[in-house]
């Protein structure tokens, strides 16, 4: 090597130490909350080959923010492509971006905006993958949309830390969302602290209106609305598949709801309203996400190099709120020993024994602890109804319009139940409500 | 956000390209938050690493703020570049103000920025010869003398100041407001906001119920089960009068006795085995069974003394001025207009929706008319005491003047109080955030300091906290840091800050009174008025 390459070099090696100075302050020096361990240079290094995986809504700030935390070796997952309406606060697209695939715009931006970060995009959606996967992160961030899609990961990487004989299985699983000017961020010991599932109820599923009301007794712009997306589609199918992000369908939706709302006086149908109805939109903030993923980028940080104390073990759950002042709310969430997922024990499901299989079937919809939209159900050593396959589906068709006691189920019946949305079996005791309650 | 959904256009339109960029943050501020965004001008004193205050510009930049200055004397360094994400390799050795004005103006086309290399000795110049700022957000610690003309700045111009300081996992910000802060449009959560006047019903209200009632037992099953539930408790009161000498229910056995009756009433002998009208009547006699009552921050409005001629003046205390008045002589607030859904025939809920809304339109016309008798209420628009009168149970006032804050000597004790509370009670109360806040705030002219250097100025300042367990592990914890930002708790405070300038500007939710601190390590905040 040549004096004035070693020169370089030596400057270049400078200036990465100097870049990162501030952060390696909190590194090497312990404070008073700082895991003794973490200043050791075997511990140290490791951070160096720490392996994470981000996706979700707020992928932009978690990439950011985890990659000036200098992590250097991210995955991001998202099947999402860049739509207008993302540009308020998904900061690393831009108009020209439109329609291209999110991972992909943002993780190219931010390798080229931090040096030194590599950055690998998957266009796909989280269940695409499988456990091999996912056992080679040693973290997962998260800031996923749907309550589906959350559970879903969940329920992986518990089954991953179940199975695993060390600890490097339990990879834990951060995950944040917002709604407006609130939000939340958890931070998951997989198997060890309370898990999504464990803390279902904390996502109540909303109200339905009933299809009666939309059908025939329509009060609200909404219910109009639901009129013209779920009735007048079906009856006119003015195109052959319903695509809520293209205009002209939307405004098909909103010209026929208009229409219905006129016919019975019923005023504040708009554009908007119609598109926030069908596609169930929930307002988002460039502020907000930037607090919730920061938040849980911190999480991520403090777990990688202990460097101060992380929620997970005591506390586990912020919840953030910036409608009133602020206001946060920290606090353990406790982990269920009947938890489908990370618990041991059957639930008890409170039932009337004179119930169809059928109303059963569709009480798990709405049941805040369940949200299962398609259950298959079985019984020990019986199949009471099947989804799939379609033989077994119509073989077990008839004990739809049975009732629980006509199929002879008893109080104190061990059911399990499986959706194909989750990998996993839900398990529960029957306990038959009394006689007129 | 009805606001924006109700503007029903004549011909259907879809949204302009603006709209579809900006539509998850209109459902939340409606086009009149948006405007007030978009016109306001703000500028940026940076210092230390400087990442808060761009990450705060950041999450403005994007939902559309007019102009932003960025003032900040420092040349991009190595440093910079591992904590502030808008820098690059390629602007090492320029200006940080003209690189990050830059890389921030990349975000929203419709933004103006401009930057300047402003030293303590040039910012009185900048500040001068500038159009006049909406807001200045600068962050600690700052040159000196820089603290001093901002402030000027801020009394002169009656400017909202924000201050920041991001240090390790600590960080806070404060904010100073000009005076008086009132808030209209504070967003209420929607439950809270239905006031069906069940306890004081106005005779248009009282006819269209017992018009539908007056043969109540005789109606059919279909009729009968689709009473809406305003109905069935306005005739069941009027029942539970005829049998208690005129008196309603009121307490808590009256109300568990008024819902037997309504349980009763309640026909299970249709096919159905019951009725759902009934059954939302039922669970609304604990909530709506009451005459809602006039909310302190209301009475906070009627009862202020203002200490400021000019402020006197403004619509907000002339209308605040006449609602007074309509209250004295009505004993009651402006009727709202929103009636939430319930079971009912189409064309019977529009019918009673409009009966509300009737009634809310004349209450506004007599609060209007009042206004236009009040000096310098003669230009006040319909639409404004509209909002005022539909919000009237939620309006708040932030920051009041002549309410002067307890001393930090007080607030200190008071809050060592309730630590003591907390060591007893266990982790479910927190201990107070103030040591983060003291310690910041002792090391704000000086970027590095030893934990005994930070201990010994912060006690000359509070005595009370002199061998105070938490001061110590906090003055350990932020003097490791060394003056440093981290990115992510800086990122963080820069959310937090944009939604309090956002709420400030927009003149919508409630912004916080006035410091808010953060702790990174427990990820909690706490928000003090100091």
């Amino acid at each position: 090597m040549s004096v004035e390459t070693q020169r370089a070099a030596e400057i270049a090696a400078d200036s990465k130490t100097a870049r990162w100075k501030y952060l390696e302050q909190i590194r090497r020096n312990p404070g008073p909350f700082t895991n003794p361990e973490a200043v050791e240079e075997e511990f140290l290094a490791q951070f160096e080959r720490f392996k994470i995986l981000g996706a979700g809504g707020l992928g932009c700030e978690i990439l950011k923010n985890l990659a000036m935390s200098k992590f250097k070796d991210i995955h991001v997952i998202d099947m999402d492509t860049i739509d207008i309406s993302n540009l308020n606060r998904q900061f690393l697209f831009r108009k020209s971006d439109v329609g291209k695939f999110k991972a992909e715009v943002a993780a190219k931006f931010v390798e080229k905006r931090v040096k030194g970060v590599k950055i690998t995009a998957h266009n796909k959606r989280i269940q695409d993958f499988d456990d091999e996967f996912y056992k080679q992160f040693q973290l997962v961030i998260c800031g996923l949309d749907s309550i589906e899609a959350r559970r879903w990961i969940n329920a992986m990487l518990v089954s991953i830390a179940e199975e695993s004989e060390d600890p490097d299985g339990v990879k834990p699983l951060i995950d944040g969302g917002t709604e407006g000017f609130k939000g939340q961020a958890r931070v998951i010991f997989p198997s060890f602290t309370s898990c999504i599932e464990c803390q279902l109820d904390m996502h109540a599923p909303r109200a339905a209106v009933p299809l009666c009301t939309i059908a025939s007794i329509p009060r609200q712009p909404e219910h109009c609305v639901e009129w013209a997306h779920v009735i007048a589609w079906e009856q006119e199918k003015p195109f052959p598949t319903l695509d809520k992000d293209d205009p002209e369908h939307v405004t098909w939706i909103y010209q026929k709801a208009l229409k219905r709302a006129e016919e019975f006086n019923i005023p504040g149908i708009s554009y908007a309203l119609t598109q926030g109805t069908i596609k169930n939109i929930i307002p988002a903030i460039a502020s907000t996400n930037a607090i919730i993923a920061a938040a849980c980028c911190n999480e991520a940080f403090k777990i990688a190099t202990t460097t101060a104390t992380c929620l997970g073990f005591e506390n586990n759950y912020m919840m953030y709120s910036g409608n009133d002042s602020i206001y946060t709310y920290t606090f353990k969430h406790e982990k269920k020993e009947d938890c489908p997922v990370c618990g041991r024990e059957a639930r008890p499901l409170e039932v009337d024994p004179n119930m169809t299989l059928q109303d059963l079937l569709d009480s798990f919809a709405v049941r805040p602890e369940a949200q299962l939209k398609k259950p298959s159900i079985r019984a020990e050593g019986k199949t009471l109804y099947m989804q799939v396959p379609q033989s077994l589906e119509e073989q077990t068709r008839p004990n739809l319009s049975k009732s629980l006691n006509e199929l002879g189920l008893e109080n104190g019946q061990e059911v399990v139940v499986t959706d194909p949305a989750f990998p996993l079996e839900f398990n529960f005791y029957f306990k038959f409500k009394a006689e007129g309650s | 956000m009805t606001e924006a959904l109700e503007q029903t256009p004549l011909i259907p339109r879809g949204p302009s390209d603006k709209e579809k960029k900006y539509d998850r943050q209109l459902r939340l501020w409606a086009a009149s938050g948006q405007a007030a965004l978009e016109s306001a001008n703000l500028l940026l004193i940076n210092s230390g690493a400087g990442t808060a205050g761009v990450e705060t510009l950041k999450n403005l930049v994007l939902p559309g703020i007019g102009k932003f200055t960025i003032a900040d004397d420092a040349v991009v360094q190595d440093v910079d570049l591992g904590v502030n994400f808008f820098l690059d390799e390629s602007c090492l050795g320029k200006s940080r103000a003209q690189c990050c004005t830059e890389l921030l103006l990349e975000l929203n086309p419709e933004v103006d920025g401009v930057w300047n290399s402003t030293d303590s000795a040039s910012l009185q110049q900048l500040l001068d010869a500038s159009e006049a700022f909406t807001m200045i957000i600068y962050s600690l610690p700052l040159q000196p003398g820089m603290l001093e003309a901002i402030e000027a700045y801020g009394r002169q111009h009656r400017t909202p100041l924000v201050a920041i300081h991001s240090v390790g996992f600590y960080s806070y910000f404060r904010i100073t407001l000009p005076g008086t802060f009132p808030i209209v449009d504070t967003h209420p959560d929607e439950t809270a906001t239905t006031d069906l006047r069940l306890l004081a019903p106005w005779p248009e209200l009282s006819a269209f119920s017992n018009e539908m009632t007056k043969d109540i037992d005789n109606l059919d099953h279909h009729e009968h089960g689709h009473l809406p539930m305003v109905v069935i408790l306005l005739h069941y009161l009027d029942v539970w009068k005829q049998e208690h000498d005129g008196a309603y229910p009121t307490s808590y056995e009256e109300k568990t006795e008024f819902r037997q009756l309504i349980s009763n009433a309640t026909r299970r002998d249709n096919p159905e085995g019951g009725e759902e009208n009934f059954d939302e009547a039922f669970a609304a006699v604990m909530k709506h069974v009451s005459l809602p009552p006039v909310p302190s921050s209301l009475k906070q409005v009627f009862d202020y003394e203002h200490k400021d001629e000019q402020e006197s003046k403004s619509s907000f205390w002339i209308i605040a001025e006449a609602l007074k008045q309509f209250y004295t002589e009505h004993q009651c607030l402006p009727v709202t207009g929103s009636l939430p859904d319930m079971k009912a025939q189409s064309s019977v809920y529009i019918k009673l929706q409009n009966v509300y809304k009737d009634k809310a339109r004349q209450d506004v016309n007599d609060v209007l008319a009042r206004v236009h008798k009040l000096s310098g209420g003669e230009n006040i628009r319909l639409a404004e005491v509209e909002l005022f009168c539909k919000n009237a149970r939620f309006i708040k006032l932030i920051n009041t003047t002549g309410d002067a804050p307890p001393s930090m000597t007080e607030i200190i004790e008071l809050e060592l109080g309730r630590d003591e509370i907390a060591a007893i009670a266990g982790p479910e109360v927190p201990t107070s955030l103030i040591p983060i806040y003291l310690a910041l705030s002792a090391s704000s002219h000086a970027s590095a300091a030893s934990a005994d250097e930070i201990i010994t100025a912060v006690c000359q300042k509070a005595p009370a906290l002199e061998g105070n367990e938490r001061l110590t592990q906090v003055a350990q914890e932020l003097s490791r840091a060394a003056g440093g930002e981290l990115h992510n708790i800086s990122a963080v405070i820069g959310g937090m800050v944009a939604q309090e300038v956002i709420k400030i500007i927009t003149n919508q939710y409630v912004p916080i009174e006035n410091t808010c601190i953060f702790d990174g390590i427990e990820s909690r905040c706490q928000v003090l008025r100091l």
